[in-house]
């Protein structure tokens, strides 16, 4: 059967003008890449939006230290490739600085005080505009995110006070200290990036095949217990099992799930096939029902 | 596979969220994960359906209010399209919202909630749709099963309805009616047992028929200077590409093309996406431009055919919807952003103030506020390349921004 790609079409024409709206009315825009399929989507919108020139903006990569270690060896790979520039700031040195304390106990996770460490990136760059990979269809408050979203110095996301995007402008005005984190595919589905990236033959970190990994169980949910990244109670038994990753967060917040997926023409099928929602497997947004919302508006992406 | 945007409005408690809910159940568009939530929250209220609403209403004052807030973008697919619905807010203060959500929109279903009938609230969602030119619209007559399913009651709201109609402005507009319930599932996905006397379409049946082709203006391509692309590398030294969106038609290589303000003239060269060359850039593609000649264009510019210019003038009147607490006052200065393009205004008159529940005009207008519809005359500190909306929604259209605090305080539609 032909694939059917004409859908994909207006969104990347949509992304790419969105991109190059940011280079234009922006001083310091910065891509904001955490080696996730998203953020590579991004990579290549940004390289179709700017081609023959290169990528007139840096990527930074908040590092939470609790990476896959195939993710960040892909990042370095791809940066060095396409010659761009990257900026990487640590988490773990604004625990040093005794900025953020580490979770601890059961469910710990880096995952929010990325926060901080992105805050004061953002600061310390000056940069006035952050492009990011979040789409609306991921959950229900970023739904109504818009697709440039105006934060405050505290990086604070005000819902009740957007400002109306309409058709195509992209009002990018702003006062000193506020920035823009701007969502080029906003959107996109799930579906549709992973039919991207097949359509313009992107690759991807490995993780995100099936492959054989030591795991246990908790919550129904499938945890890798490589590097002890992730805290495992004494009676949550290893075992070996094939699964992927269908999301590439922080290491303690992303769940695998079961799968023989091992090209990207099987995780199409299967993405196409599934009755759960991507974000089903990320323990973060199952603290309350309103965990994200909560997040955002202290400046989590 | 075609993209269908619709917009939704109704007012509190139409059932809009749940309509949208419902038509993701129907659709199986709801992941599991989502369904167990949706089924445990309904259970803990104590409810004895399932709320669908809780699908969408995704901000913590909305849950709490029971309400919807913000514009919400829902995105499902069946297999001919693949749709984005803008769940907008149908309070009178949110209006703005309603317009935002109708100007990406080609279709839009008005909800009706049948105890209720056509209300001013009704009136206002209609008048912004077809303020706005949106294609379609679909009147939703909500909550039949509270009405014993009655055809009379339908048939009086549908009468009702249709003296709106001879009022609208943009009269071209396709207008469908379809009783329904969302709580109960009829006529959303599924046809109805309960309404044998309908023998129309449902919901989604009439979505997925719809024509998704944009009909403004076809072949008045416009094409606004983006970003100016300069690679100043050995292999691209000389490379001078301009960056843009088309809108409205198709260029193509070898076309004649008037650069504005200049007005200089020049062909097209080569049109490219990424690192492929097109003969044809076909209408609302990202496309990069280069010209037979060196002239210097600069973002904000604009490229059209040598026989087909648009109005360029520093003065024009407007259809205005205003959405900021501020008040609109004669003389008044904003930064006008017409597609990529912003120039300085300068509100020159306030014609009249138009009542979106058609109960009139009103003249000798001091001031606008919030949510204010009204006809006024800018004039700018430098000439804009524009067509009248009703023929070019893009390039009849602009956001007026405030200088102080940097907020889209306005929309206007160029008459």
């Amino acid at each position: 059967m032909k694939k059917d790609t004409s859908k994909i079409n207006p969104l990347e024409n949509e992304a790419i003008y969105i991109i190059r709206e940011v280079a234009a009315q922006f001083e310091k825009p910065v891509l904001l890449f955490s080696g996730g399929k998203d953020s590579i989507t991004l990579v290549r919108l940004a390289q179709k939006a700017f081609y023959p020139a290169k990528i007139p903006f840096p990527l930074m990569h908040i590092d939470t230290g609790h990476n896959f270690p195939e993710t960040i060896e892909f990042r370095d790979r791809l940066v060095n490739e396409l010659g761009l520039e990257l900026i990487v700031r640590k988490v773990q040195d604004s625990i040093n600085q005794g900025k953020v304390k580490e979770e601890s106990g059961k469910y710990a996770s880096r995952n929010s005080l990325q926060t901080t460490t992105l805050l004061d990136a953002i600061e310390e760059f000056k940069f006035d505009a952050c492009i990011g990979g979040a789409r609306r269809d991921e959950e229900k408050a970023r739904a109504k995110e818009r697709i440039f979203s105006v934060r405050d110095d505290f990086g604070q996301w005000d819902e009740k006070n957007q400002r109306p995007e309409l058709f195509d402008m992209l009002n990018g005005q702003i006062q000193l200290g506020q920035n823009v984190r701007v969502f080029p595919i906003s959107n996109w589905t799930e579906l549709d990036v992973w039919s991207y990236i097949e359509r313009e033959n992107i690759e991807i970190p490995s993780i995100y095949f099936a492959h054989t990994r030591a795991t246990f169980l908790r919550d129904g949910l499938i945890w890798s217990s490589d590097d002890d990244v992730v805290y495992r109670d004494e009676d949550e038994v290893v075992e070996e099992r094939v699964v992927r990753f269908r999301t590439v967060g922080d290491m303690s917040c992303t769940a695998a799930v079961l799968s023989e997926a091992a090209d990207i023409a099987s995780v199409v099928q299967e993405i196409r096939d599934s009755t759960i929602s991507e974000r089903g497997a990320r323990i973060d947004d199952k603290r309350s029902e309103a965990a994200m919302e909560k997040r955002k508006q202290q400046g989590y992406f | 596979m075609e993209v269908l945007k619709i917009a939704t409005a109704g007012s509190v408690d139409d059932g809009k969220s749940t309509l949208i809910g419902r038509i993701l159940y129907d659709t199986k568009s709801l992941t599991s994960d989502k369904l167990d939530a949706i089924k445990n929250t309904s259970k803990q209220k104590g409810y004895d359906y399932l709320d669908f609403s809780l699908a969408t209403d995704g901000l913590v004052a909305e849950r709490e209010q029971g309400i919807t807030i913000d514009v919400a973008h829902i995105y499902f697919s069946t297999q001919t399209k693949s749709y984005i619905i803008a769940d907008t807010p149908g309070h009178v203060e949110y209006t703005r919202n309603m317009v935002t959500g109708a100007s990406t929109s080609q279709a839009a279903i008005i909800l009706i909630d049948a105890r209720k009938g056509v209300i001013e609230q009704t009136n206002r969602h209609f008048f912004i749709n077809n303020l706005l030119r949106v294609k379609d619209v679909i009147v939703a007559i909500n909550k039949m099963d509270l009405v014993d399913f009655s055809q009379e009651i339908y048939n009086k709201i549908k009468a009702d309805f249709k003296s709106l109609m001879d009022k609208r402005d943009y009269q071209e507009q396709n207008i469908t009616f379809i009783p329904v319930s969302a709580l109960k599932g009829d006529n959303v996905v599924h046809k109805s047992n309960n309404m044998p006397w309908y023998d129309g379409q449902t919901l989604l049946e009439h979505f997925e028929q719809l024509d998704t082709k944009d009909i403004y203006n076809v072949g008045t391509p416009r094409f606004p200077v983006q970003y100016v692309i300069r690679p100043k590398t050995e292999e691209f030294h000389d490379f001078r590409g301009y960056a843009g969106k088309v809108y409205g038609g198709e260029l193509s290589i070898g076309d004649e093309v008037v650069a504005l303000p200049s007005q200089t003239k020049s062909k097209i060269k080569e049109i490219f996406v990424y690192d492929q060359l097109y003969q044809t850039a076909s209408r609302r593609s990202s496309v990069t431009i280069t010209l037979e000649d060196d002239i210097n264009l600069s973002r904000g510019d604009m490229l059209v055919k040598v026989d087909d210019l648009p109005i360029i003038d520093k003065q024009f009147t407007a259809t205005i919807s205003w959405m900021d607490s501020q008040n609109l006052v004669a003389g008044n200065k904003y930064v006008l952003q017409h597609g990529v393009n912003k120039v300085l205004a300068k509100v020159d008159a306030i014609h009249h103030k138009i009542h979106p529940d058609y109960s009139g005009i009103e003249e000798n207008i001091k001031a606008l506020g919030m949510n204010d519809i009204a006809t006024v005359t800018f004039k700018l500190n430098k000439p804009i390349f524009f067509d009248p909306f009703k023929h070019h929604r893009t390039n009849g259209s602009f956001i007026l921004i405030d200088s102080h605090s940097n907020n889209t305080v306005g929309a206007g539609f160029i008459q």
